[in-house]
């Protein structure tokens, strides 16, 4: 189904563009990685933000997300890899599948992590960042993947069940790939595997990459004051447009970014 | 004319048989897949009369998956007289395959 609002990241930024999508009564999905494996949910207490003092990170993610649910804002786990423009659209794909919707609020936090040597020569020739995509290709045969928490353990497993063999690497301080042409093995803070393949499942994904041509400046997506980025259609919110990185700021930015999705979708969505 | 799914038997043929071809590797399982393939039949479109537009699902397919060494889907293969010319890897817009089959036509 066509949405009018899609929102990458269930952050505070995401939700709060979500809940205000609703608010124009438009229909949002937000596609974001299990909450769990949030920044936000690792703060022990967060103490300025107004009206919820002495809050734990898990205790104002799950309100924020429970009043979500409540506005009627749609969810959906799981990370999103690419998105492309197409007559009036955006189509976003998540694993296997692909969502469609007149404008995106792009709320992913920001992308922590380099790119490891070697990532950059081979992605498309070994290095691959979807496990459903490109696992079948390599059933049969060593790889190796590295993960970043629960989901990507969960996808460490599927390749296993369509009989990959595999090498995990857990949170690795540092790694390496190797190979002329095709990926040949990988080494992570000093342990080497020979590999075909390298799957790197970091949560987020830079802005630049899951949109080819979007302006940033310092590192942060650049907006103007109604958070819309250079795309067409394209508004984002929170960490990802720069300092400070906190939650009132993400969830005033949300809100914004919120109202000018739903306004674009107005004008031009496919008249629903 | 509806993109052509080309099976492993027939391939050589159909490539060998047109001046510039343009092949789409997919499958169900693949997102990004999902999201070129209305690209590559906006291809058959504007090209069809000209040049053969297909895919190969690598599922069904691995022996072609595999010659070709396809290492990430999407892959979009184009051959001139038979012999490939130029790959793209993942997802890519409109603009630069129609870029990469101008300069083949
Ligand atoms: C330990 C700690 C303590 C903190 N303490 C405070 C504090 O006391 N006060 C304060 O104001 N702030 C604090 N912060 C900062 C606060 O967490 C951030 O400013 C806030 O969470 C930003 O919200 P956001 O919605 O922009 O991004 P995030 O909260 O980072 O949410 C983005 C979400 O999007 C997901 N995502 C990213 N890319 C994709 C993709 N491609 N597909 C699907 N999902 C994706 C991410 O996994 C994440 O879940 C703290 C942070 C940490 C780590």
């Amino acid at each position: 189904m066509s949405y009018d609002v899609l929102v990458i990241g269930g952050g505070p930024a995401g939700l709060s563009a979500a809940i205000n999508v609703r608010a124009r009564n438009k229909q949002v999905l937000v596609v974001s990685n299990p909450m769990e494996e949030s920044p936000l949910w690792k703060a022990e207490q967060i103490d300025n933000y107004l009206g919820l003092p002495g809050v734990t990170g898990p205790e104002m993610l799950r309100v924020m997300h429970r009043h979500a649910q409540a506005a009627g804002v749609e969810f959906r786990e799981g990370k999103v890899l690419n998105t492309m423009h197409m007559e009036n659209a955006w189509y976003v794909s998540i694993g296997s599948d692909m969502e469609s919707a007149a404008a995106i609020v792009l709320a992913g936090g920001v992308s922590r992590g380099k790119k490891f040597p070697g990532e950059e020569e081979l992605l498309g020739k070994g290095v691959s960042y979807c496990a459903t995509c490109d696992g079948m290709l390599y059933r049969g045969r060593p790889v190796a993947v590295v993960g970043y928490g629960d989901s990507a353990r969960k996808e460490a497993s599927f390749l296993e069940g369509i009989g990959c063999k595999v090498t995990y690497f857990h949170r690795p301080g540092s790694c390496s790939i190797q190979g002329s042409g095709k990926v040949e093995s990988i080494t992570c803070d000093g342990k080497t595997a020979a590999v075909d393949c390298v799957f790197l499942l970091r949560p987020t994904m830079a802005p630049t990459e899951l949109f080819p041509g979007l302006a940033v400046e310092g590192g942060y997506v650049k907006v103007d004051r109604r958070m819309a980025t250079n795309l067409p259609g394209v508004f984002a919110a929170g960490d990802c447009t720069g300092l400070p990185l906190q939650v009132a700021k993400a969830v005033g930015e949300g809100l914004v970014a919120g109202q000018s999705a739903a306004a674009y979708a107005v004008q031009n969505g496919q008249g629903r | 004319m509806a993109v052509k799914a080309l099976k492993t038997a027939e391939f050589d043929g159909a490539i060998q048989g047109s001046h510039v071809a343009v092949v789409d590797f997919w499958a169900d399982w693949c997102g990004p897949c999902k999201m070129v393939s209305p690209v590559i039949d906006g291809l058959e479109k504007a090209y069809g009369d000209r040049v053969l537009v297909a895919k190969v699902n690598v599922d069904d397919e691995h022996e072609l998956a595999a010659r070709f060494g396809v290492s990430s889907i999407p892959t979009v293969i184009f051959f001139r007289d038979g012999a490939e010319v130029e790959r793209k890897i993942g997802v890519q817009t409109a603009g630069v395959y129609q870029a990469i089959l101008e300069a083949n036509l």
